[in-house]
C-alpha cells in the first residue's frame, strides 16, 4: 500500500494532475471572463419581450407598466421593510425585477425596480411599440396616429404602415442634414479656421499689407457665401424633416407628440418572428459598430472609440517598431558587450515593470507642455493662446505607448538577433559584403519573425492600456474623427476616443447607470476582439515570415 | 567561360586536370606523375613567419609557408591543430574574433593583407570562402548567386542573368535547378546547397577559393560531386581546402600540409608526402597513430 504510494509519487503523476490542474484553471477562467463579457454584453441588442401589466404600488392605488424585464433578483423581506416598504407575507425573501419602462421624458424614470407579486395581469401584446430617439432614450407604448404638417394622415392600422414610409423619408433627411453639418460646413469651419490663422501669422510677420487683406477678406467672403448656402439647406432640410410627426399613447395614458427627425428605428417587439429578431438583432448590432454615440456615450454606437483605437495602436506600431529595431541592433551587433551594455539591458528590461501611469506623467510633461509646447511657439504662433500641439492629443498619446512598449519590442529583437547563426553572417561577408550590408541584407529579414513577436505583445499591451491615455488624448466624446476628408487627412494633433476609456466612462461617470451596463459589456467585448483581430493580423504576418526562413531553426 | 568540363574523371585526376586547363594560360606547368616541385610553381600567397592568438594564448606559432597559384593545397591534422584558423587568416575572417590578434605577414598578391591600406570587403570578395556547414541565405536559389553582385553593385538584370547561369553551371548546379531558380535555396539537399555556396562564391570572380571542411556535414555521393568539383575548379582558382579525411586530401590535392598544435610539420607535394613523409609525427598521423 505505502510502496504503491511511493511509486506513484515517484512515476510524478502528482506532478502531471497537478500541471494539468494549474492548466484547467487557466483556461476556465479565460473562458468563463469571454463568456460573462460576450452574453452580458451581446445580450443587450436581442429585441425582448414587452410586458404589460398592473402594479400595486405602495398606497394600494394602481398604475399601468408597460417594459422590458432586464433584471431580476431576490432580496430579504427585513431589507425591504427597514427601507419602508409594507409587505404583507411569510416568505423570507421576495423577487424583484428591474423594468426597463423607458418614456424618461413622460414619467421622469426609465428604469425601476418592482415587487414581482405585484405586478398583476401581464401580457405581452402585439401592439406595443418601441421607438428608437435620439434624445430621451426609448419610447414604449402603443402608436395611434401618423401626422404631416399638423394633419392625421393615418390612423389605427393603417399607422403602422405609415410611419414606416414618413421614417424612410425623415432618415433620409436626416443624413443629407448630417452630411451637411459634418462633412460640408465642417470643412468651410476648418477653411475658415486656416484663414484666420493665416491672417494671424501674415500680421505677426509685418506682411499684412493692403493687397493681402483684399485677398483674405475676399477669400472670406466666398467661404461666408459658402456656408450661407450650406446653412440654407440645412434650415429646408430641417423644416422638410419637422413636418411629420407620431402620436403614441404612454403607459400613464398621456398622449405624446414625437418628431420623426428624432427617431432613429422603431419595432413592434412582441409580434417580430424569430427571423426577424435575428435581423433586427443583426441590424442593432451594427448601428452599435457604426454609429456614433449619443446621451452622454449610454446610447448609440461606438465607432470613434474603435476607429481611436485601432489608429492609435496603429500609430504606436509605426513608432515603436523602428525605434526598438534600430536600439536592439546597436546592442546586439555593435556594442562591446561589456557591464555598460548589461547595465543598459537590465534598464530597458526593468523599464518593461513601470507602471503605465507614469509613463502618461511623463507623457504628459515631456511631450505634451515640453515638447508639443515648444512646437506651438516655433510653428503655430499665430494660434496662440489656443495650443495646437501643446495639448493632449493622437501623436502623444502614440509616442507614449509606444514608449511604454519600447521594451518589449527591444527584448524580442535581441533576441531574435541573437539566434541568426553565426554561420550565415560568414557567409555574407566572406562574400565581400560589410557588416552593414550584412545586417541589412540578410541578419534583419532573418529577425523579422522575432520583431513581429515583439510588435505582437505590444499591441497586445497598448490596445489595452487606458491610464496613460486619460492623460495624453483620449477623451469622452470627440466631435471629430482623427482622420477625414480635410487637408492633411491624418489630424495628430486631435484628441480622440478609445474602447478601454469609454468602458470606465460608460461604466463609472454615466449620469444613467442601468442603461449603461450592458454597453460596459459590449464594449468590453468589442475591445478583447479589436485586441485579437490586431493580434490575428500580427500573428499571421509573423507565422508567413516564419515559413519563408523556416529552415533555420535546426 | 565553359572551359569547365564536369565530367572530369576522379580518382587519381592529374591527367585530367591538366588536360582541362586553358591552352591560353602560359602559367600552367606540366608535370609527369608525382614529381611535382614547388620551385616551379607560381606563388599566389605567401605565409611570412605568422603568429596567431586568442587572448593569451597562441594557436598558431610561426607559420612558414608558399601556396602556389592554380592548385589544391590541402591542409591536413589533427582536431585544434589551427588548420582552419590559419585558413580563415587568408581572407581575415578571424578578425570577427575581438580577442583575436596576428603578427606576421600573409602576403597577397604582393601585397600583406594586414596592412592598414588593404580593404578588407575587396579582399574577401578575391578570396572566397566556403564553409563546414552549408549556409545560404534563406533568399532564392537565383538570389543567393546574386547576393555578392549586387553587393559589388551590378544591378543590371542582363549581367546578373548571364552571371547567375555561368556560376551555378561552375559548380555542377546548373542542370538541377535550372527550372526552380526563384525556389527557396533552404529546400535544396545539403550537397546541392554546398555547391549554390560555392556557386555563390565563384560568383564574384575570387582568385582563391578557401574551403573549410567543405564535405563533412555531407553524404559520400554528395561528397563525391563536391570532390569532382574541386578537380574542375583548379584549372581557374587557387584552392586550399581544410579536411580532416586524409583519403579526400589525397585524393584532390596537389600540395598537402601537415599541421600539429599550431605548427607547420610538414608541407609537400601530396604523393611524396602520404607515401614518402619525412617527417615522424606526419608518418604517425598518415598512419592511423593519432588524431
Amino acid at each position: 500500500m505505502n510502496n504503491s504510494l511511493r511509486v506513484w509519487f515517484r512515476k510524478g503523476d502528482p506532478w502531471v494532475w497537478l500541471n494539468a490542474g494549474a492548466l484547467s484553471i487557466s483556461i476556465v477562467m479565460v473562458l468563463g471572463i469571454l463568456f460573462l463579457v460576450a452574453a452580458r454584453g451581446l445580450s443587450h441588442f436581442w429585441p425582448h419581450a414587452v410586458v404589460e401589466g398592473i402594479y400595486t404600488q405602495e398606497d394600494g392605488s394602481q398604475i399601468n407598466i408597460i417594459g422590458e424585464v432586464t433584471d431580476e433578483e431576490w432580496v430579504p423581506v427585513s431589507r425591504l421593510r427597514e427601507s419602508g416598504v409594507q409587505i404583507d407575507t411569510d416568505e423570507p425573501v421576495v423577487k424583484r425585477i428591474l423594468v426597463k419602462t423607458g418614456n424618461r421624458d413622460v414619467t421622469g424614470l426609465d428604469f425601476r425596480w418592482l415587487i414581482a407579486e405585484r405586478l398583476q395581469q401581464r401580457s405581452t401584446p402585439d401592439d406595443i411599440i418601441v421607438i428608437e430617439r435620439r434624445e430621451w432614450g426609448n419610447f414604449y407604448g402603443r402608436l395611434l396616429s401618423v401626422k404631416e404638417a399638423g394633419q392625421v394622415v393615418a390612423q389605427g392600422a393603417e399607422a403602422k404602415a405609415a410611419f414606416e414610409e414618413s421614417l424612410r423619408r425623415a432618415l433620409d433627411l436626416h443624413a443629407d442634414i448630417r452630411y451637411i453639418e459634418r462633412g460640408a460646413i465642417g470643412s468651410v469651419n476648418y477653411e475658415m479656421e486656416r484663414l484666420r490663422l493665416r491672417e494671424k501669422s501674415l500680421e505677426r510677420e509685418g506682411q499684412l499689407d493692403a493687397n493681402m487683406q483684399r485677398e483674405i477678406a475676399e477669400e472670406r467672403a466666398g467661404l461666408d457665401a459658402e456656408y450661407q448656402a450650406l446653412y440654407q439647406e440645412l434650415r429646408q432640410l430641417h423644416e422638410q424633416v419637422a413636418r411629420d410627426t407620431i402620436i403614441a399613447v404612454a403607459m400613464n395614458g398621456v398622449e405624446k407628440e414625437i418628431k420623426l427627425a428624432d427617431v432613429v428605428q422603431f419595432h413592434f417587439p412582441n409580434e417580430l418572428s424569430l427571423l426577424q429578431k435575428i435581423a433586427f438583432y443583426v441590424h442593432q448590432f451594427w448601428l452599435f459598430l457604426s454609429s456614433d454615440p449619443r446621451e452622454a456615450n449610454t446610447e448609440g454606437g461606438v465607432f470613434p472609440a474603435i476607429f481611436g483605437t485601432v489608429l492609435m495602436v496603429l500609430l504606436m506600431s509605426i513608432i515603436v517598431t523602428p525605434f526598438g529595431v534600430i536600439a536592439a541592433l546597436y546592442l546586439r551587433e555593435y556594442a562591446k558587450q561589456n557591464a555598460t551594455t548589461r547595465v543598459i539591458r537590465i534598464a530597458v528590461n526593468n523599464l518593461a515593470g513601470v507602471p503605465s501611469i507614469v509613463y502618461g506623467v511623463f507623457g504628459l510633461g515631456f511631450f505634451v507642455y515640453f515638447l508639443g509646447g515648444n512646437i506651438d511657439d516655433l510653428f503655430y504662433p499665430e494660434a496662440a493662446p489656443a495650443p495646437v500641439f501643446g495639448t493632449p492629443g493622437l501623436l502623444w498619446a502614440s509616442i507614449t505607448l509606444a514608449i511604454l512598449t519600447l521594451p518589449v519590442v527591444i527584448v524580442a529583437t535581441e533576441e531574435g538577433l541573437a539566434r541568426i547563426p553565426k554561420s550565415v553572417r560568414e557567409g555574407s561577408l566572406a562574400l565581400g559584403a560589410t557588416k552593414f550590408e550584412t545586417i541589412w541584407k540578410v541578419v534583419l529579414p532573418m529577425s523579422s519573425p522575432a520583431m513581429m513577436t515583439g510588435l505582437i505583445l505590444a499591441i497586445a499591451r497598448a490596445a489595452g492600456e487606458v491610464a496613460p491615455l486619460m492623460l495624453v488624448g483620449v477623451v469622452k466624446l470627440a466631435p471629430t474623427l482623427p482622420l477625414d476628408g480635410n487637408f492633411p487627412f491624418l489630424h495628430l494633433e486631435r484628441k480622440f476616443m478609445h474602447l478601454g476609456f469609454h468602458i470606465y466612462d460608460v461604466g463609472f461617470q454615466s449620469p444613467n447607470v442601468e442603461a449603461a451596463r450592458p454597453l460596459v459589456y459590449a464594449t468590453s467585448f468589442l475591445l478583447v476582439a479589436v485586441i485579437v483581430v490586431l493580434n490575428l493580423t500580427a500573428i499571421t504576418i509573423r507565422n508567413r515570415l516564419r515559413e519563408k526562413y523556416r529552415a533555420l531553426e535546426n | 567561360m565553359n572551359e569547365f568540363n564536369t565530367t572530369a574523371a576522379k580518382g587519381d585526376s592529374m591527367t585530367a586536370a591538366e588536360s582541362n586547363r586553358t591552352p591560353s594560360s602560359p602559367r600552367s606547368v606540366t608535370l609527369g606523375g608525382n614529381t611535382r616541385s614547388m620551385e616551379q610553381e607560381d606563388i599566389c600567397i605567401e605565409v611570412r613567419d605568422f603568429k596567431l592568438f586568442y587572448g593569451e594564448k597562441r594557436a598558431l606559432h610561426g607559420i612558414n609557408m608558399k601556396i602556389p597559384k592554380k592548385r589544391v593545397t590541402a591542409f591536413i591534422g589533427p582536431s585544434g591543430c589551427g588548420k582552419s584558423t590559419l585558413l580563415r587568416s587568408f581572407n581575415r575572417m578571424n578578425d570577427l574574433v575581438d580577442i583575436c590578434r596576428v603578427e606576421g605577414q600573409i602576403l597577397f598578391e604582393g601585397g600583406n593583407i594586414f596592412e592598414r591600406s588593404v580593404d578588407i570587403t575587396d579582399l574577401r570578395r578575391k578570396v572566397g570562402m566556403v564553409f563546414q556547414k552549408p549556409n545560404p541565405f534563406p533568399k532564392t536559389i537565383y538570389e543567393n548567386v546574386a547576393y555578392g553582385l549586387r553587393i559589388q553593385g551590378i544591378n543590371k538584370k542582363r549581367v546578373i542573368d548571364e552571371r547567375v547561369e555561368w556560376a551555378l553551371k561552375g559548380a555542377a548546379l546548373w542542370e538541377e535547378v535550372k527550372d526552380r531558380l526563384n525556389d527557396n535555396a533552404l529546400g535544396l539537399s545539403g550537397g546541392q546547397q554546398q555547391r549554390l555556396v560555392i556557386a555563390r562564391t565563384i560568383a564574384v570572380e575570387p582568385e582563391v577559393l578557401l574551403l573549410d571542411e567543405p564535405c563533412s556535414a555531407l553524404d559520400p555521393i554528395s561528397t563525391l560531386k563536391i570532390e569532382e568539383l574541386i578537380n574542375d575548379l583548379k584549372a581557374r582558382y587557387t584552392i586550399v581546402i581544410v579536411t580532416h579525411n586524409m583519403q579526400q586530401a589525397a585524393r584532390v590535392s596537389d600540395y598537402t600540409a601537415f599541421m600539429y598544435l599550431g605548427d607547420l610539420i610538414e608541407y609537400k607535394d601530396t604523393d611524396t608526402l602520404f607515401t614518402n613523409p619525412s617527417e615522424k609525427k606526419t608518418e604517425d598521423y598518415i598512419t592511423g597513430r593519432y588524431g
